[in-house]
């Protein structure tokens, strides 16, 4: 198993420091931490990677069956850990990751020092009294919206995204790569993220957690982001004067500060 | 002339910009729609006081295109400072909608800060009605793809068997490979008990591919089933085969094959093997800590193509732990790293180097040697081996 070459993990930063390891989220890969990577890589040993199936990732490695669950991708991140040998993890899960990191913590929570939650939501559909924001015919209608948009997506750019060491020349399309996604994958993904229900999951959490939402945000409320504090015991929630899902690109030096902040106290 | 040239001045940027053939919409950072022009209003039956600084440009997507909008375009205008061509649709007043087609990029200030998004909608009903026919018809195409694949697996195992018998104090492993998921291969072998202790075995090649090929592997298989109990010896098994193929040629595409057909009777020191082959590449021998060889049946000649054709018998004796390997040319015709092609000398020499003791040993190491030819090997492949079991204490 090479997992290093698999997810595409980069490692910069202070060596010595703690080490925060960064998930992103649906939609993306790794770049969309590249707002917040020079603040934190000033205090902290930062490991990026993309998950399989995004980014630049062995797309060969994606499978139907390992990734139709979060569980495949949380078992990535401790393969990962393991692989790299990393101790002490703050591990930094955005959107979808962030159920990604519970589920890896509550598999080997020695592994891990600590969480953060970015803009997390346990559960995207509502389910009686619980409001998580969606129901099911909206998610069927993200899975046309992103069919419609991949008619754009060619075969041609596939090697590109796949990221292909024979082919140098390619490293400046880069830039075009980013955050396109073969569109079968993104299918399954996105049915992954939105349809998985992890608010069980929650209780078991056992490494000290903090819960960073935005003042608004239209996938994960202000709610949901207190729906997950209150269920994680002893979690911190921080909310970010930020507007959208993303406040790593919308207000990146205040959620830096704050990963910072808690990855950094004692 | 002069007139025309005048009222063209008289087009005001403000005009243009209120009236243009596609809708306007600047935001802030945030989406907070700031300026909107009368081309999208009417498009969207608001009034413009609705929408200035109360709304923003994702209050006006349905929920699907929401999510999309920050999981997708929202990042990507921030990363890059642009995005084009993105469909989307708008949500009018009456709760009816308008498929879109959308771009913005971020207006920054000469600091480098971002300012404000500046975006253009374009009416694309008709397009995207069209988008919907195309993605239909490629739904199907994969769909219809499915079911070729389905097909040419189903009818593929039928062609070989689903697994090999036990020989007494032997030991045997097949493997195959098929070059292309969508058609069948014109691979196949087989191992089953004749009378007593005697099992016959084969591995051939028909021409050609698909359900062509398909019907000349299923006749070729009962063909020898068959004649293999009824004759005395693998060649005069072939020679049937011959008979049959060339009496079944109709149609324009000639029917033959290459096969090594064979016999095998254990016994207490070994395994005595009978042999015939047509056309085929030769078998090959791995001797237990010894060197691999390759039977010669040069002079075996293609079967159903001539009437008369010739057979060419060997015998050999097996030893514990010697192994019989069968193959098709997908392995020997396999074009390596370096693109050129490897041949039968080449799979001896490396046999040689092998350190084996067993049929399933020996085509593990095979199916590996496969692998790291990669996309190397463009044919078919099939592999039958055969080996004598090793007692207790003599295994490495």
């Amino acid at each position: 198993m090479d997992a290093r070459r698999r997810n595409n993990v980069t490692v910069i930063g202070c060596e010595d420091a703690p080490t925060v390891l960064l998930a992103h989220g649906f939609g993306c890969d790794q770049n969309l931490w590249r707002l917040v990577v020079p603040d934190l890589s000033k205090r902290f040993r930062i490991v990026l990677f993309d998950h399989v199936g995004s980014g630049r990732s062995d797309v060969a490695a994606w499978s139907p069956q390992r990734y139709t669950t979060l569980d495949g991708y949380a078992e990535d991140v401790l393969e990962i850990c393991a692989e790299l040998d990393l101790r002490d993890v703050v591990l930094v899960g955005h959107s979808v990751s962030a159920m990604i990191a519970v589920l890896a913590a509550n598999r080997e929570p020695e592994r891990f020092a600590k969480l953060v939650l970015l803009t997390p939501s346990p559960c995207y559909l509502d389910d009686g009294d619980y409001r998580g924001g969606f129901t099911r015919a909206d998610i069927d209608e993200l899975l046309d919206s992103l069919e419609s948009n991949y008619l754009g997506w060619s075969a041609a750019m596939a090697p590109v995204i796949a990221g292909n060491p024979d082919r140098p020349e390619v490293a400046g399309e880069l830039e075009a790569a980013f955050c396109r996604t073969d569109p079968a994958i993104a299918r399954v993904f996105a049915r992954t993220t939105f349809l998985s229900d992890n608010r069980a999951d929650l209780a078991d959490v056992t490494v000290r957690t903090a819960v960073l939402q935005c003042s608004s945000d239209a996938i994960a409320p202000r709610e949901v982001g207190q729906f997950v504090h209150d269920r994680i015991e002893g979690s911190v929630l921080v909310t970010l004067d930020a507007i959208g899902h993303c406040p790593q690109l919308s207000a990146p030096e205040q959620t830096a500060a704050a990963i910072a902040e808690f990855a950094g106290a004692r | 002339m002069e007139t025309t040239f005048s009222a063209l001045l008289e087009d005001s940027a403000e005009d243009l910009y209120e009236n243009a053939p596609c809708g306007y919409l600047s935001t802030l950072m945030d989406g907070t729609i700031a300026k909107i022009n009368a081309t999208l209003l009417g498009w969207l039956g608001h009034e413009r006081a609705e929408l200035l600084g109360r709304r923003r440009f994702a209050d006006l997507l349905p929920v699907g295109d929401r999510i999309y909008h920050e999981t997708h375009f929202a990042p990507m205008l921030r990363m890059h400072g642009e995005i084009g061509g993105i469909a989307l649709e708008l949500v009018r007043a009456d709760g009816t909608r308008m498929a879109v087609l959308v771009s913005s990029t971020v207006k920054t200030s000469a600091n480098g800060t971002a300012q404000l998004i500046r975006t253009t909608i374009f009416d694309a009903g008709d397009r995207r009605a069209y988008e919907h026919e195309l993605l239909r018809a490629r739904q199907e195409a994969e769909q219809e793809r499915d079911r070729v694949q389905l097909l040419a697996s189903t009818l593929q195992r039928t062609l070989l068997p689903p697994s090999l018998p036990d020989v007494p104090g032997m030991d045997v492993a097949a493997y195959y490979h098929p070059a292309s998921a969508d058609e069948v291969g014109g691979d196949f072998y087989d191992l089953f008990p004749l009378t007593g202790d005697t099992w016959a075995f084969f591995l051939g090649d028909v021409s050609g591919k698909g359900a062509e090929a398909a019907v000349v592997t299923s006749l070729t298989r009962y063909t020898l089933r068959a004649a293999a109990v009824q004759e005395p010896g693998p060649a005069s098994v072939l020679k049937r085969l011959n008979t049959a193929l060339l009496k079944d040629q109709h149609g324009a595409t000639p029917r033959f094959c290459t096969a090594i057909h064979g016999l095998l009777e254990p016994a207490e020191d070994g395994a005595k093997v009978t042999l015939a082959s047509g056309g085929h590449p030769p078998a090959l021998v791995i001797r237990h800590r010894g060197a691999a060889e390759l039977l010669d049946t040069r002079g075996g000649q293609l079967i159903g193509a001539l009437p008369d054709a010739r057979f060419v018998e060997v015998e050999l004796h097996l030893r514990p732990g010697d192994t019989l390997l069968l193959y098709s040319d997908g392995l020997t015709e396999a074009r390596t790293h370096g693109r050129v092609r490897y041949d039968e000398e080449d799979l001896r020499d490396w046999a040689d180097t092998l350190d084996v003791g067993s049929a399933t040993e020996t085509v593990a190491a095979v199916s590996l040697l496969l692998d790291s030819f990669g996309d190397g090997v463009d044919d078919d492949t099939a592999l039958l081996a055969l080996s004598v079991r090793l007692l207790g204490d003599e295994r490495p």
